[in-house]
């Protein structure tokens, strides 16, 4: 076992214990939902080379999806996940077929239309909610023994589904499959050159992220019970792009780091707010709560100018220096 | 008198407001496409800078008294300064990166202006009415002509049409052009690129500042107004394509006539109409109407 399995080893053990040392669960797994979903996302582009601006239709479509199909056709638990994965896979491989007739930064500006689309769709159906959202869905029973509803039973089902998945998006950035992602992504015409329909392996690549970023919104369905308009909007779509970017582009772990912080800034901005003004007797920090788009902009602005390599990606390269010099 | 069931008066209504949007969606789209092609940028900041010339003309009459009239001349200039700082100060230091870097950029540069102004303005809307000399409609016998509008679309289109002459039709334009094709090439003969490309992009945004103060007094003005806009203009820019000057503003005007159409005949479907033909057109002409394949 090397230090990087070692490292994955240690944090899955952390989470098992984080119940016991006063962490709220339902916390933790929305966020490990969130860390799913970016890591996702970090498949097509850290590893792909795809910027798609349209990930929040995959993750609040699947999360409408299951919601309804749990609530109103009483699918249990895992059948409902099951199926909003399938309804963001294949949202993915509409979106997928479309999208990949263009190339570079029309690819991010047609996804990107494409979700504005389904948003406009789940304002108005019937199904969705509206602005209300789809609210009450019952957490049920997993595989008809496993009471969701309590809250410990949950954590841990979630845990392993997401460890499950996680590891799955590990084995196939790995695989060969994985090589000529990344083959595509540094040279493109070559690996064309070398025989392989590319665009083949980019659709299924983007529906493979569709369907895992489809599970993750399914599963935060049923953690917290509704499914709103905030997860179909652009601003999830650009909050998973942030994720990705915070934590590192085309590393593994960046995005569980990227969104544990964009989380983080996105709920405790106001703490962090109203402390900055208590210790610099400033009084407008008390409303930063209110200016997380303001916030999230200078994010965004700071890691492109300054720091494209992301959290994960600087230590790596700290370490490879390292090593380089050893 | 009735087309397809529907009213004349209604559609001539929707026709125009169409129309009026759709010059929107010419403006816009005409200065992202210039940007990109001599920036290699794709400008996500410009439906909030649209929304900024239309805050500023709001602010303008709110706090000084400075009416309409100056306000369409001022609110470009002052966006226009604030392009060229931006220019400076941060895409210049991106343009060898990947194309990514650039959306993403301009993407914090919009949440950062939206959240500035947001946290004055909060989301809802700030009145602002048109002026007076515009104020108010004509009976042309068929139809109630609202002055206001009928100027919206007169200006936009004057002002896309000077657009095309100057880069189709000067020597400034012809060097803007060569600019696109190599700039290299163009520096090598003594122009001054780096600069062009600076005031470019403030002229780009500038044009999106002025559609921003036509628009404060049709559509409602606040800080959110250029988030679905900008959307939609892409969506505009992928059916156009952005090779052609001509083609942006034929596809913008084009696509603003059928968005309101649609609002006649489907109204559930106005708002994801233009996205729906982008879609066909994806499937039929990959590389947008007036686009060339690379």
């Amino acid at each position: 076992m090397n230090k990087t399995q070692l490292g994955y080893l240690l944090l899955l053990l952390a989470l098992v214990a984080a119940p016991f040392v006063g962490a709220y669960p339902i916390l933790v797994i929305k966020l490990l939902c969130f860390a799913l979903f970016a890591s996702a996302f970090n498949l097509l582009l850290g590893f792909t080379g795809l910027l798609s601006f349209g990930h929040a239709a995959f993750f609040g479509g699947a999360a409408y999806a299951a919601g309804h199909a749990m609530k109103h056709w009483g699918l249990t638990p895992e059948l409902g996940l099951l199926f909003g994965a399938l309804a963001g896979g294949a949202l993915g491989f509409l979106f997928g077929l479309l999208a990949i007739r263009r190339q570079g930064i029309y690819f991010a500006m047609i996804t990107l239309a494409l979700a504005q689309m389904v948003f406009f769709f789940s304002l108005q159906a019937p199904f969705t909610g509206g602005e209300d959202g789809l609210q009450g869905v019952p957490r049920g029973k997993l595989f008809g023994v496993l009471d969701l509803s309590n809250d410990l039973t949950m954590y841990y089902a979630g845990l392993a589904i997401i460890a499950a998945a996680f590891l799955l998006i590990v084995r196939t950035v790995h695989s060969p499959f994985g090589q000529v992602l990344k083959a595509i992504k540094e040279n493109e015409p070559r690996a064309i050159s070398l025989g392989y329909d590319t665009a083949r392996f980019k659709l299924l690549a983007f529906v493979i992220s569709a369907a895992i970023t489809g599970l993750a919104g399914a599963l935060k369905t049923e953690v917290l019970g509704f499914a709103t308009l905030t997860d179909v909007h652009w601003l999830m779509s650009g909050s998973v792009i942030l994720m990705t970017l915070v934590g590192g582009l085309g590393t593994l772990s960046g995005p569980l780091v990227g969104a544990a912080i964009v989380v983080a800034i996105e709920n405790k901005l106001g703490e962090l707010g109203n402390w900055i003004a208590s210790v610099t007797g400033i009084d407008w920090f008390n409303s930063l709560g209110e200016s997380v788009s303001l916030v999230t902009g200078l994010i965004f602005i700071v890691c492109v100018m300054a720091f494209r390599r992301g959290i994960m990606g600087e230590i790596i390269a700290f370490i490879d220096r390292r090593r380089g010099k050893a | 008198m009735e087309i397809f069931g529907r009213p004349l008066p209604a559609m001539l209504s929707q026709l125009l407001l169409g129309l009026v949007n759709g010059s929107f969606y010419a403006i816009l789209s005409l200065g992202l496409a210039v940007i990109f092609g001599l920036l290699n940028v794709i400008n996500f900041a410009h439906g909030a800078l649209f929304m900024l010339g239309a805050v500023l003309a709001w602010m303008g009459m709110e706090y000084l008294g400075v009416n309409y009239w100056l306000m369409l001349l001022l609110s470009p200039l002052i966006v226009g300064a604030l392009g060229i700082l931006i220019e400076r100060v941060f895409l210049r230091h991106i343009y060898k990166l990947d194309h990514l870097y650039g959306l993403l950029l301009t993407l914090g540069i919009t949440l950062v202006i939206e959240g500035v102004l947001r946290s004055f303005y909060g989301v809802s809307g700030l009145p602002y009415s048109p002026p007076d000399a515009l104020a108010g409609a004509t009976n042309l016998g068929f139809m109630v002509l609202p002055n206001y509008r009928a100027w919206v679309v007169v200006a936009s289109l004057a002002v896309c049409f000077a657009t095309w002459y100057v880069i189709e039709r000067t020597k400034l334009g012809a060097y803007l052009r060569a600019g696109t094709e190599n700039p290299r090439l163009v520096e090598a003969f003594g122009v001054n690129v780096p600069l062009m490309v600076t005031l470019t992009y403030g002229f780009g945004v500038a044009l999106a500042a002025f559609a921003g103060v036509l628009a404060a007094p049709v559509i409602q003005v606040s800080p959110l107004m250029g988030q679905h806009l900008i959307i939609v203009v892409f969506a505009v820019v992928v059916i156009g394509g952005m090779g052609s000057i001509m083609g942006s503003i034929l596809t913008g005007l084009g696509l603003g006539v059928i968005e309101g159409f649609t609002k006649v005949f489907y109204p559930e479907a106005s708002s994801t109409v233009v996205f729906v033909i982008m879609a066909i057109v994806l499937v039929v002409r990959p590389a947008g109407l007036f686009g060339k394949e690379k």
